[in-house]
């Protein structure tokens, strides 16, 4: 077409929702754009339609009553939200777990990661066009993680396991060998999905440098997790702050170098080795005892405060406990990792096409149960 | 940098910020909160990391809770400003830390207190037509069914 | 009754010896193939949509009852599964994407806050207690927190029975 005919013609802005309805969109969250064309010249987020007003409800609950209701912020890994808000009311109440409640934690934390990660990876997968195949596969693998749980504690997405003051119940006879066989068949899946998508070409053409988010501007906003340490900062919770037995293994922590969708993508698959590195450890190592909670479910802290983080699968987890002296928390303010991190997308987004805002949302991660809380 | 060591720095430069009993969190006036968090971004302080932002209704008065940590340095600092009921009007840190844009939208909505040079004051999580602010005490509402106590 | 007014000639069939068995048949037939072919819509908004889509994953794989075409646009689905919580932002968008199915058209509640606000019924400003609070009238309730996939599939199969025994066929 020739270009000269094209400066007379009238084009204008053209405001498009991506509502909270949309394949693509991990859950309930609504952004409006305003498009030129087809290139998006301003993205603005609208949350909350998933607010069930969890912190309200908890000044009305007591803090055991409290932990069924950590499952459904981040509900792909409950068992880390669930670890995140126990710890934090330990300290509060200064309470020491047994050595082998410190172990099963590690070890069903670090399975829920896995899991959590291959949801990402597969949803991730199947929003750039590899259209159920990923996803198919990552479910697959994340059964076999699903029916583990089941086994130990009854429930397949919300397991409400943990207890201050150790978990539920123990492992039941012939877990670890159920473990050990998962391990050593997940490790070559792991490769299986290096190899399907990691150097695809339309994998690379659509993912790698796009969505570039530089170091300054991921620490400005707060952003942790996965996200953070693809763009080159080397920051983890399990090794920078570390809580139960985490020091006691050997573990690396990738990290990116761009900080575009792909190396967001690839710090995930590379966290799954680690993690199971961690579990074998661990199950190795699992020192014998009885996990389950000795003092008793009605706690009631002195009036004082407190504040955990722990690392999930999406970031960092806060909990921020006042109390005072009853057996309803007076305040308890959740930090949730999805909430800073999708703060920083009207940034990224201002200048791509409309595909790869879906490409660049989906390699964030987030889950709409733990923004609006 | 250990949190004592922390609370020292900042008396130097400003003495009128007073420690909590018991705890490592710094009171900062309203007035100078805006002063004292750009010393506390800069270094060698270097908090470069706006974790959280929270409020806790007192009742009487309003606590706002500010979380900073520092990935350069390996700290944290927690910083408390107290606000009357009357006043419920602080100064906005989303021109230092950009994380602060969203936190303080959700204080705003779920407490009512006005950040005064914020870019955009609306409502975060509940419709933007709400009325009222849920998270005080004092809130209620028709469909609001409370749970019966032990 | 009224789908036998879709057939065409219907009148002129029934009088004709055996036209009373034929219309009957392709009747259940209409039936069958309504019931056979029930298109979800993508509606997943909390926890149990996680539960929606391990069902439709290969292990338990919602495609062998027909349903396996899960669709993003209301306008091609023929059944809303609603899971997760309802909150009050997104009454308004229920309402309107159940408007904007066409006929004959299900609603299944999957898990306990789209029946009735779950555990967030109590202490909570912003959770609508139940999807029929909306005036959006319910099929199949399938209870749990979150309903196994076993039980979404038992859900589905009951909706077909609901169908295949419908009395007036063309809803």
């Amino acid at each position: 077409m020739d270009t000269t005919q094209t400066k007379d013609i009238y084009t204008e802005e053209f405001l498009i929702n991506m509502g909270p309805q949309h394949p693509s969109t991990h859950g309930v969250l609504y952004l409006e754009l305003k498009l030129d064309g087809e290139i998006i010249r301003e993205c603005t987020p609208h949350i909350g339609y998933l607010h069930r007003s969890i912190e309200k409800i908890s000044e009305n609950r007591t803090y055991t009553q409290f932990i069924p209701f950590t499952d459904r912020l981040d509900y792909v890994a409950s068992m880390n939200n669930n670890l995140g808000y126990v710890m934090a009311v330990e300290k509060l109440l200064n309470l020491e777990v047994p050595e082998r409640t410190k172990y099963i934690r590690v070890i069903v934390a670090e399975l829920n990661r896995i899991a959590s990660h291959l949801i990402a990876v597969g949803t991730f997968a199947q929003d750039l066009g590899a259209f159920a195949t990923p996803l198919f596969y990552c479910f697959r693998e994340r059964e076999k993680i699903v029916d583990i749980f089941d086994q130990i504690c009854g429930n397949r997405l919300t397991y409400n396991y943990m207890r201050i003051g150790g978990v539920q119940f123990d492992l039941p006879k012939g877990i670890d060998e159920k473990i050990k066989e998962f391990i050593s068949y997940m490790r070559p899946k792991v490769d299986d999905y290096d190899n399907l998508l990691t150097y695809n070409t339309i994998f690379l053409a659509r993912s790698k440098h796009i969505g570039v988010l530089s170091k300054e501007l991921a620490i400005n906003y707060s952003v942790t997790g996965p996200n953070l340490r693809a763009s080159g900062v080397k920051w983890d919770l399990r090794k920078d702050e570390p809580y139960l037995v985490y020091d006691k293994f050997e573990f690396d922590i990738p990290i990116g170098e761009n900080g575009d969708a792909w190396d967001r993508y690839k710090v995930r698959i590379e966290e799954i080795r680690q993690s199971l590195r961690i579990v074998e450890q661990a199950i190795d190592a699992l020192p014998e005892g009885d996990p389950t909670v000795k003092v008793g479910r009605i706690h009631k802290p002195s009036p004082s405060e407190t504040y955990f983080r722990t690392e999930n699968p999406r970031g960092e987890l806060g909990f921020y406990i006042v109390s005072d002296g009853s057996v309803y928390p007076y305040r308890l303010k959740i930090r949730s990792p999805s909430f800073s991190n999708l703060a920083v997308l009207p940034e990224l987004v201002k200048g791509l096409k409309v595909a790869d805002i879906v490409c660049v949302l989906g390699s964030f991660d987030i889950l709409m149960g733990e923004i609006d809380r | 940098m250990r949190p004592d060591e922390v609370s020292v720095v900042i008396k130097a430069k400003f003495p009128e910020v007073k420690e909590e009993a018991g705890t490592n969190n710094i009171i900062v006036s309203k007035e100078s909160l805006l002063e004292v968090a750009q010393y506390l971004k800069n270094p060698p302080l270097a908090l470069d990391n706006l974790h959280c932002i929270t409020a806790i209704d007192r009742k009487e008065k309003m606590e706002l809770v500010y979380i900073l940590y520092s990935i350069r340095e390996h700290y944290g600092v927690t910083l408390k400003v107290y606000l009357t009921s009357e006043d419920l009007n602080v100064a906005s840190l989303s021109a230092l830390w950009k994380s602060a844009n969203w936190l303080e939208r959700e204080v705003y909505d779920l407490f009512g207190i006005i950040f005064s040079g914020h870019p955009d004051l609306r409502r975060i999580l509940n419709p933007y037509d709400w009325k009222g602010y849920p998270l005080r005490k004092d809130y209620s509402s028709p469909e609001f069914i409370a749970k019966p106590r032990l | 009754m009224a789908v036998i007014e879709k057939i065409p000639a219907a009148k002129l069939i029934r009088n004709v010896p055996g036209g009373g068995l034929f219309l009957t048949t392709s009747e259940s037939l209409l039936k069958w193939g309504k019931a056979s072919s029930l298109w979800p819509m993508t509606f997943g908004l909390a926890c149990c949509a996680f539960e929606m889509i391990a069902a439709g994953a290969s292990r338990f794989d919602i495609d062998r009852f027909g349903a396996g075409v899960f669709r993003a646009s209301p306008r091609q689905c023929d059944v809303m599964i609603v899971a997760g919580t309802i909150c009050v932002k997104m009454n308004d968008c229920i309402r309107r994407l159940y408007a904007q199915m066409p006929e004959p058209k299900y609603v299944i509640a999957m898990g306990n806050c789209a029946i009735s606000g779950g555990i967030f019924y109590y202490d909570t400003y912003s959770v609508t207690k139940g999807t029929e609070s909306l005036g959006i009238a319910v099929d199949v309730f399938i209870p749990g927190c979150p309903p196994r996939p076993e039980n979404l599939l038992f859900g589905l199969m009951k909706l077909q029975e609901k169908i295949r025994n419908e009395k007036d066929a063309a809803r």
